[in-house]
């Protein structure tokens, strides 16, 4: 049966699965509900699996290949349809997705092996597959839109999964709102395309796009408007906010969703839509700067946290930043490689941490741990392999990525040096705090009570997800590799079609093999500079952090404080909305204008009707009084009208 | 100045007259009196409009039955002099003024108007009068009539279970 | 033979009609504002005649006749229930009757 024809299967499964578990999980043991939620993920891979065979299969002109499966909205001009499509870009989200999600899963049978309402995680869980799945599928943009309010649904449903703690209901609400933020720029945005082009298909737009131009001014307000969804959804400067909060979820949904992929669902937006970026060169170097600053400012809060999955929220915020760095610099395959290479490592970390955390019975916070090294091998081992990878060292994934897109930034057709500084700048301090993180938690002295807590590595399900993200953080990157080592770029070539218009083909025969080899060598050279730094602070000098930090205490607090975002929003935001709310619209809008003209009608009614019924005075004169002045008054008026009428 | 002319002012007269007395008089008594008045004169114009069978249906009935068992009823219920009480602003300030606008708007108007062309006191109506008149009750109008007799008997039946006194 | 016109006729009932509605509107006794009635019904009866002597047919005059006939019924049963008012509340003034007030 090919899949190709009947797409839908994919989201299918997840959604039934979710169902299930949702509605009877109640009643199911455990491993009745862990082979449903992961067969029916697993499932939807390997139809993904198949659907991908069947789609290499095809000749170029039935890509991207589209499925349309019902009419669903039609309102005059304005038509809708329930309709999936599949090309090159689809191709790596969709195998992303579904296979790190799969890892997930399993990896969550292990580590919410404890935790009640097992059966409803893993309902929501799937849901959000199901979502996400919609997401990458989607034909047009209001498919696409449903999935990414969904998974802004299930994020929130996932962060605030233990919901009696009050930390983490108040942070699935943060999150949910401040995405929400983005979400109102993005739907104004989806106006202006219907506006412009009189539908939200992608198809029917770009080839729009190609045959009638449109001006720059409007493709540019419509791109800045789509990216602001993006900074809410993929937390960008200045709607980040809610990730680091974010964490109070469990760890393996910070791994799938805030690391893998619903962060990332910004930046697919981004490329899905390259054909507007590229026609507006403003909005793009919007975006690039956006993701530069992102990257480089995240970086600097990252130094400071002692909290490890802190630590890993502020590094998702600064790797999503290069992602968004590397789509306004037009180089978008290396956008989503580093998507790619980010899924794996990123994911890896956080399963790791998870791990670590899983060891250390619920501790998070770095200060407390140390020399783990010889207790958990594997998560160590692991881990490793992931900083080095984040890190930029070469051989491993990320290098790759990072390097493709630092690259860009330096020579490709939109390059700009100081956006290729903070990139490199941000590149070392990355190197720096991973480090960091691995020194403080592995190695050194414990500095907890070894005999209270019986460190233990974790068991196989969630071992094993570990190696296997390893394997593909060091592998994962081979795709790519670029022209001057002499590989081909495979990647990029797959994803040429996509986005073929957008991207001139990076054939740098214009710098010299020189700087060819300082471009290339810049990323390796700050990625080496962080570990020995990191080394040296915390491995060979481990009393100097303190001494620093206590000589740039001002410096230091700002950094360790968040550079207080959180509380100036909450002061210039966050209070005048509630006083707004409170004074205003309760008091002088619901009780004074609503429950005013309420009560005030039935008031109104009350003194008319005292004043009409004393009419009825029990008085026979009266009456007959009021009748004649009718009677006077009729035949005035008849009168009057004879003589009008007839003379 | 001929003679139904004369008639006509001095009945007319002596008609609103008696209204006035009937207003004024501060006995009941003596508005009935007033009342009685008014409808012979009222007969007399009447007989002047070529009608003489209903100025002595006028007569008969109207003032000999009703108004005497107006009469009745008031000397039954002698209840002495009305007393001078003023519960009423309506009436007080907007009753007469406003009785006199209709009057003699009403008056005015009707005065002017169209059928003044037409003729009164005469020709084509006395011969068949109360032969025309029972021709037309009889034939055209008997169901009112037939109508109106058990009217009567309804009220007969009521006046008698009102007025009973209770045992 | 001079004539009188018709609207002579007419303008005395809009007299004697309108001095019936002051008798209602300003007598207390309630049996004076009976007595009111019986006038503007009297006046009503003189414009019925009037007219079926303008237009030369009798029908006006059955008319008459029917408003006697009522008359009579109406104030036959209005009698008896103003006596037994006039019983109850020992009174004969209307405004003493004002029980169906607010």
């Amino acid at each position: 049966m090919p899949i190709l024809d009947h797409l839908w299967i994919l989201l299918a499964l997840p959604l039934l699965g979710s169902a299930i578990n949702g509605l009877f999980g109640k009643n199911f043991s455990k491993t009745v509900v862990n082979s449903v939620a992961i067969g029916s993920v697993a499932l939807a891979f390997l139809a993904a699996v198949e659907a991908v065979r069947e789609f290499v299969q095809l000749p170029a002109d039935q890509i991207p290949h589209v499925g349309t499966y019902f009419t669903w909205m039609v309102a005059g001009p304005f038509h809708v349809d329930f309709a999936l499509q599949i090309d090159q870009l689809t191709v790596v989200m969709l195998m992303v997705v579904t296979f790190v999600g799969m890892l997930i899963h399993i990896y969550s049978t292990g580590y919410m092996a404890h935790e009640g309402g097992y059966y409803r995680f893993f309902s929501y869980l799937n849901l959000f597959m199901f979502f996400m799945l919609t997401l990458v599928l989607g034909a047009n943009l209001i498919v696409m839109f449903v999935g990414w309010e969904g998974v802004g649904l299930c994020s929130y449903l996932l962060i605030g999964f233990w919901f009696l703690k009050k930390s983490a209901a108040d942070a699935g609400k943060k999150a949910f709102i401040t995405t929400r933020i983005g979400d109102f720029g993005f739907t104004v945005g989806l106006l202006l395309i219907f506006a412009t082009f009189r539908s939200l298909d992608f198809q029917t737009i770009f080839k729009s796009l190609a045959a009638n131009p449109v001006s720059e001014g409007v493709l540019t307000t419509i791109c800045i408007l789509l990216f602001t969804g993006a900074i809410g959804k993929s937390a960008q400067l200045p709607l980040y906010v809610w990730l680091p909060d974010a964490m109070e979820g469990p760890t393996p949904v910070s791994a799938l969703i805030h690391a893998a992929t619903m962060v990332t669902a910004g930046v697919y937006m981004v490329a899905r839509m390259n054909p507007l970026f590229s026609r507006a060169p403003i909005a793009m170097l919007v975006v690039a700067i956006v993701g530069a600053i992102t990257a480089f400012y995240s970086a600097t809060i990252g130094i400071a946290q002692t909290d490890i999955k802190k630590v890993l929220a502020y590094s998702t915020v600064s790797q999503l930043g290069y992602m968004f760095l590397a789509c306004g610099v037009g180089a978008y395959s290396a956008g989503i490689f580093h998507l790619m290479t980010h899924a794996f490592f990123k994911g890896l970390l956080f399963l790791a941490a998870g791990s670590v955390i899983h060891a250390m019975d619920g501790e998070q916070d770095m200060r407390k741990m140390g020399g783990l090294r010889k207790k958990i091998p594997i998560t160590f081992w692991t881990m490793l392999i992931a900083t080095l990878a984040i890190a930029g060292i070469p051989g491993f994934a990320g290098y790759f990525s990072k390097d493709a897109i630092l690259e860009a930034a330096a020579t490709g057709p939109h390059a700009n040096f100081i956006l290729w500084l903070l990139g490199v700048t941000g590149a070392l301090i990355t190197s720096f705090y991973m480090f960091r993180l691995i020194f403080l938690t592995f190695f050194g002295e414990p500095r907890f009570d070894e005999h209270k807590a019986h460190v233990h590595e974790s068991p196989r399900s969630m071992t094993v997800p570990l190696m296997v993200l390893a394997f593909l953080s060091i592998f994962g990157g081979w795709f790519a590799l670029p022209k001057m080592i002499g590989g081909a770029n495979y990647f990029e070539r797959f994803l040429a079609p996509v986005f073929g218009a957008a991207e001139a083909p990076p054939e740098p025969t214009s710098p010299s093999d020189a700087l060819l080899h300082a471009l290339l060598s810049w990323p390796v050279f700050v990625g080496l500079l962080g570990l020995l730094i990191a080394c040296y602070l915390y491995l060979k000098r481990p009393d100097l952090p303190k001494k620093l930090a206590q000589s740039m205490r001002p410096l230091y607090t700002l950094i360790f404080n968040k550079y207080y975002v959180d509380e100036i929003y909450g002061f210039l935001i966050v209070r005048p909305l509630l006083w707004i709310s409170t004074n205003v619209l309760w008091h002088v809008v619901d009780e004074g204008v609503i429950d005013g003209v309420v009560n005030g009608s039935a008031h109104l009614a009350r003194l008319s009707g005292r004043q009409v019924r004393r009419l009825q005075s029990g008085n026979t004169r009266s009456y007959a009084s009021w009748v004649l002045i009718g009677v006077v008054g009729f035949t005035v008026l008849l009168l009057a009208l004879f003589v009008t009428g007839v003379h | 100045m001929s003679l139904p002319v004369i008639l006509f002012f001095l009945c007319g007269a002596l008609a609103v007259a008696g209204a006035i007395l009937l207003i004024a008089a501060r006995e009941p008594i003596h508005s009935a009196l007033a009342l009685i008045l008014v409808m012979v004169a009222l007969a007399v114009l009447y007989l002047l409009l070529g009608a003489p069978f209903v100025a002595a249906v006028q007569i008969i009935v109207y003032a000999g039955a009703i108004m005497v068992l107006f009469v009745f009823v008031i000397m039954l219920l002698n209840m002495g002099v009305e007393e001078r009480t003023d519960f009423s602003q309506i009436a007080k300030y907007f009753g007469i003024p406003l009785g006199g606008v209709l009057i003699v708007w009403a008056a005015y108007w009707l005065l002017h108007s169209r059928p003044a062309a037409a003729i009164g006191t005469g020709s084509g109506m006395e011969a068949s009068s109360t032969r025309g008149l029972s021709t037309l009750l009889f034939r055209q109008y008997l169901f009112p009539f037939e109508a109106t007799s058990i009217l009567i008997l309804i009220a007969i039946l009521g006046a008698l279970v009102l007025a009973r006194k209770e045992e | 033979m001079s004539v009188v016109p018709v609207s002579y006729y007419l303008a005395l009932s809009a007299v004697l009609f309108g001095l019936g509605v002051i008798a209602f509107v300003f007598k207390r006794n309630i049996i004076t504002i009976f007595m009111s009635i019986e006038l503007m019904l009297n006046a009503v009866n003189l414009a019925f005649v009037a007219f079926a002597r303008a237009h030369n047919q009798l029908d006006g005059l059955v008319f008459v006749f029917f408003v006697i006939v009522v008359a009579a019924a109406e104030a036959a049963v209005g009698l008896a229930i103003v006596i037994m008012i006039a019983q109850n509340r020992q009174s004969l003034s209307v405004e003493r009757m004002n029980l169906l007030k607010f």
